[in-house]
């Protein structure tokens, strides 16, 4: 098992130009406890909207790289949105699930994945280029290779624990989450 | 069978004309046909990537990343897909991401499947309720004008657009062949 607060900030060392998005609860916490960033965007809400909203940026930004990171109940809550990607083949988009196997923000109750529900073999049904599970900190220098030169679509099941992590809140004024990080993409 | 008449297949075009010239670069949908011919022409369109979702509810995460990526994006949508997304549109809403959603009716106007009737009785009240300012259009001279007032006041002043095409326009669906 990882520990995610570990695992995100060696994912995000180095990060260079790289896109973020972080569903909301945790992964926001942990992206934020990596160091704040202006090229995260940070979600307080929109559960089940992680993924697309990385298909909108990967197609909309083809000469970036794109990193949305979704926890285990949030891309279950958009399991469709695999299909949608596998149709789309966005070539640099990677998908980082932080599966716990459990819902952090609202007690602790066991998800699907809990129950044997693999992200990994769905991901690949769903036409993605590469699908696999981590849950060795040693793997997480090769997670990152993938992050800026993997060929995707690409999802990454990283098995974390599920202990309690204290919280890191970033900004939460969706406008000015938004509008700082189009500054920094499309600086004027 | 149904033979669509010049006016009635001109004013998918004409929405098309307006995507075009306010340069939105995504289209997401669920396969609708009401807006098979918007579909075809965006999909044709080598401007426009053209997005075919699971759920509407997707569209609304597709249209925030594309924002953020600098690009502009609609949405196509039957009014039943309205109540599919009313919960992700608070991220429109949240952080002022401007959209445009044309959005054919069902459940009104010669509507035969009364199924349809409780979700397209209230999606423009949903639609107000989600933050969005909506026009109704009822027939095609109307199409011009209103989509483009919508797309401009959607993407000038970073607003939620949604445009009801009213089934009188779209024209009642044909169950018997």
């Amino acid at each position: 098992m990882l520990e995610r607060r570990d695992f995100v900030r060696q994912l995000l060392i180095d990060r260079g130009d790289l896109l973020v998005v972080p569903g909301l609860g945790s992964a926001t916490y942990d992206v934020a406890a990596a160091g704040d960033h202006p090229l995260n965007f940070y979600l307080w809400g929109a559960m089940g909207g992680t993924a697309m909203i990385g298909l909108g940026l990967a197609l909309a930004r083809p000469d970036r790289r794109v990193l949305a990171m979704p926890g285990d109940g949030d891309l279950l809550m958009g399991f469709g949105s695999l299909a949608t990607i596998g149709v789309k083949q966005p070539k640099n988009l990677v998908i980082v699930v932080l599966d716990n196997a459990h819902y952090g923000e609202t007690g602790m109750q066991p998800s699907h994945t809990k129950a044997g529900i693999d992200l990994v073999t769905a991901a690949l049904a769903c036409r993605f280029r590469e699908a696999r599970a981590v849950s060795r900190i040693e793997e997480a220098a090769d997670v990152r290779k993938l992050l800026h030169a993997g060929e995707g679509p690409i999802l990454v099941n990283a098995r974390i624990g599920a202990e309690d992590t204290p919280r890191v809140l970033p900004l939460r004024d969706g406008h000015a989450i938004k509008q700082r990080f189009i500054e920094a993409l499309n600086p004027a | 069978m149904h033979s669509p008449t010049t006016i009635e297949t001109s004013w998918p075009d004409a929405i098309h004309a307006h995507f075009r010239r306010v340069g939105i670069r995504q289209v997401g949908y669920v396969p609708d046909a009401g807006h098979s011919r918007l579909i075809t022409l965006c999909k044709d369109d080598p401007q426009i990537a053209d997005v075919v979702l699971t759920t509407e509810e997707e569209g609304v995460g597709l249209v925030a990343g594309a924002a953020l990526g600098g690009q502009r994006a609609a949405l196509l949508m039957q009014s039943s897909g309205v109540g599919n997304c009313i919960n992700m549109f608070s991220l429109l809403r949240n952080c002022g991401f401007g959209c445009v959603i044309l959005v054919t009716m069902r459940g009104e106007f010669g509507e035969f499947n009364p199924w349809q009737v409780p979700m397209g009785s209230i999606t423009e009240e949903v639609l107000r309720l989600s933050g969005f300012l909506t026009y109704r259009i009822e027939s095609a001279d109307m199409v011009d004008d209103i989509v483009g007032a919508g797309c401009d006041m959607a993407f000038d002043g970073n607003l939620q657009v949604a445009i009801l095409l009213s089934q009188r326009l779209i024209g009642r669906k044909q169950w018997t062949k």
